[in-house]
């Protein structure tokens, strides 16, 4: 280490004569410079995490929802992170429908029963919000278009939903999304 | 920074000579937009359109910071202020549409500049740079349109915003977690709508920022002009201050007459009835649609309705919502490349024989199918329309331009832009006042073939 130091400040000596190369001064700048740059770019953490959600805002992560005023071929709206949800209880002939049709055949391939939970076949529960950009499809209330696959239509630019609200046609990437939840009781469902 | 000929500023009052030795503010407005800046003599009114753009948006700066005053972002409140400068605030109405339609005026006078860029290829070297900052304010200026058409919190706001934060979900990986992190959470709320109307606020003093570079730039070359020949000597060259501050004056006093026009007679005809019907985000309105200022550029995002896909093997590479998003900006970052794209000598479209058939009867026909169709719902013949129209858009910058600017023979351009206008070149001549001989325009002098002796774009 010692001859190391010996030999850079020669070195340097000499170099500095010439005015370029390695100089006693170089590691100090460096350090003071990448101290300060560190210091610089940590500033970054909270000026980006401060625009993601607030606290109050994740606070209002999950939701309880009695779904037993729901008849089977019915659908209601409710609200889960401030967005659209829809919860709609299946008559056997839309689930024997959603059934029959092959899976690998989808865009964003899913069976009924991936979507549902075990005892609960006959309520699907998604977001009520086009996977395309963001509409709120129409099909869950009383007398609105539910497309051309008897699910969802949403009408922003013409995405069709199926009766397991699975993606048939339009642009949407995906399926609508199915939150996470769970049943508390027959009636009661706590989502999120 | 100007031309050799370029008088100097000279103060004449004691007063004047003290400011100038303290702070020489006077000499700099004196020589970038004074009688001590020699611009090109034969500008034709298409060049008005960079100080009308300078005009709105000192529009938009005044009356927004006035329109802070009164309103809150705050989603309780936010729709109701509104409301409250309509019908309470002294002039609030003549304020808020004054912004509202200064908006679109900001685009009109914004697309008239690109259109005389594009056919004049203002583009060209040496004022490339001038180009590239040019694209850089238009990006501005939408980001802040944008955000301005959210702060009224009506149906077209909050639905715009879905829709245009959830184009980011179309990135792979990163997507859904960068537009939750740029709403502030899973739906637009209040959250967004402050954070957007900070950055409304801030936006256009950033773009007033570049604005100066892009004047700066300007005045190192100095303009162009509608031969696309260089400036030569004095007798190319008027003072800017009497001759283009009377020109830019006149062509100001037509716009505010119609700029007035709007707001006084149709303050409401650019906009959308949706939006005066408060947020709800359980509701979609059936049509949404951006201001038309967005049009083309919305056709292009719903032109991509197909994935890309291997053939035969079903493995989808790009999602059709990810290459709309893909098209929609490189429509116009495309921009930032056409200095390279364009590689003919000859700036003006008028001795540009075939480029000038591209450019009206493709170019233009392009981006006015592209406009309507943006405006159209999303079903045929519409769709359809948006397709042919984009996929020509995409053609015509990346394929013809290069391949025109290769294989076609200009007309013989004039010596000077003194000749081109007098039909003579001795500086003399400018005394024999504004006869112009349109012979001379378009076949040059002799010796100005179309071969060797073509002017270069320097």
């Amino acid at each position: 280490m010692a001859t190391d130091t010996a030999a850079t400040t020669k070195l340097s000596k000499s170099d500095a004569s010439l005015g370029e190369g390695v100089r006693r001064r170089d590691w100090i700048h460096i350090a003071a410079l990448s101290t300060a740059g560190v210091g610089g770019a940590s500033l970054l953490v909270p000026l980006i995490s401060q625009m993601a959600p607030s606290q109050d805002v994740l606070a209002q992560s999950s939701t309880e929802l009695d779904i037993s005023a729901v008849q089977a071929g019915q659908a209601i709206k409710a609200v889960f992170r401030k967005q659209p949800l829809f919860v709609r209880r299946l008559t056997p002939a839309e689930i024997a429908e959603a059934n029959t049709v092959d899976v690998s055949s989808l865009r964003d391939p899913q069976t009924l029963a991936e979507r549902t939970k075990v005892g609960h076949e006959d309520v699907l529960i998604t977001m009520g919000v086009c996977t395309h950009l963001g509409c709120v499809p129409l099909g869950a209330a009383e007398g609105e278009n539910r497309g051309d696959f008897g699910g969802y239509f949403c009408p922003c630019h013409g995405s069709h939903y199926d009766s397991a609200a699975r993606v048939r046609k339009g642009p949407a990437p995906k399926n609508l999304v199915v939150p996470e939840y769970e049943f508390k009781s027959d009636t009661i469902v706590r989502i999120g | 920074m100007s031309f050799a000929w370029a008088k100097p500023y000279e103060p004449q009052s004691a007063f004047t000579k003290w400011v100038d030795e303290k702070l020489p503010l006077p000499r700099l407005i004196y020589s970038a937009v004074g009688a001590g800046y020699p611009v090109p003599r034969n500008l034709n009114y298409m060049w008005n359109f960079g100080v009308l753009a300078g005009f709105f948006l000192m529009v938009q700066i005044v009356t927004g910071v006035v329109l802070a005053m009164h309103y809150a972002a705050n989603g309780l409140v936010a729709f109701a202020t509104v409301e409250h400068i309509m019908r309470d605030v002294n002039y609030g109405w003549m304020m808020r549409y004054a912004h509202a339609n200064g908006a679109s005026f900001f685009f009109i006078v914004i697309y008239m500049h690109i259109f005389r860029g594009l056919f004049y290829s203002s583009y060209k070297a040496p004022r490339e740079m001038i180009w590239l900052l040019g694209v850089v304010i238009f990006l501005l200026m939408m980001a802040t349109a944008f955000m301005g058409y959210v702060l009224p919190w009506g149906q077209m706001s909050f639905w715009g915003t879905q829709v245009i934060t959830g184009l980011f979900s179309a990135i792979p990986l990163i997507g859904e977690t960068l537009q939750v992190w740029l709403l502030g959470g899973f739906a637009p709320d209040n959250a967004a709508l402050n954070r957007f109307f900070s950055l409304h606020f801030l936006f256009p003093f950033v773009t007033a920022g570049v604005v100066i570079l892009h004047i700066w730039a300007l005045h190192i070359p100095g303009s162009s002009n509608p031969t696309g020949v260089e400036v030569k000597q004095e007798s190319d060259t008027v003072p800017f201050h009497p001759y283009y501050t009377t020109k830019d004056g006149f062509g100001l006093g037509v716009v505010l007459i119609l700029f007035t026009t709007m707001i006084f007679f149709l303050p409401n005809f650019l906009g959308h009835p949706d939006n005066y019907i408060e947020a709800n985000p359980l509701s979609t309105p059936a049509h949404i649609v951006p201001e038309w200022y967005f049009w083309p550029f919305y056709a292009i995002l719903r032109a991509f309705t197909a994935d890309l896909t291997i053939p035969f093997t079903g493995i989808t590479l790009i999602p059709a919502k990810l290459l709309g998003v893909i098209g929609m900006f490189g429509s116009i970052l495309l921009w930032f490349l056409l200095p390279w794209l364009d590689k003919s000598p000859v700036r003006s479209g008028h001795y540009r024989p075939m480029f000038r058939k591209f450019f009206w009867f493709g170019l233009i026909p392009t981006m006015i199918a592209l406009s309507i169709c943006g405006g159209a719902p999303a079903e045929e013949p519409y769709v359809i329309i948006s397709q042919i129209a984009t996929a020509y858009y995409f053609l015509h910058f990346l394929v013809v331009l290069p391949i025109i600017s290769q294989i076609e023979v200009p007309k013989p351009l004039p010596f000077s832009i003194t000749q081109a206008v007098l039909g003579g070149d001795k500086p003399g001549s400018t005394s024999g006042g504004g006869k112009i001989d349109p012979e001379s325009v378009v076949e040059g002098f002799p010796g100005t073939a179309t071969d060797g002796s073509l002017q270069p774009a320097e």
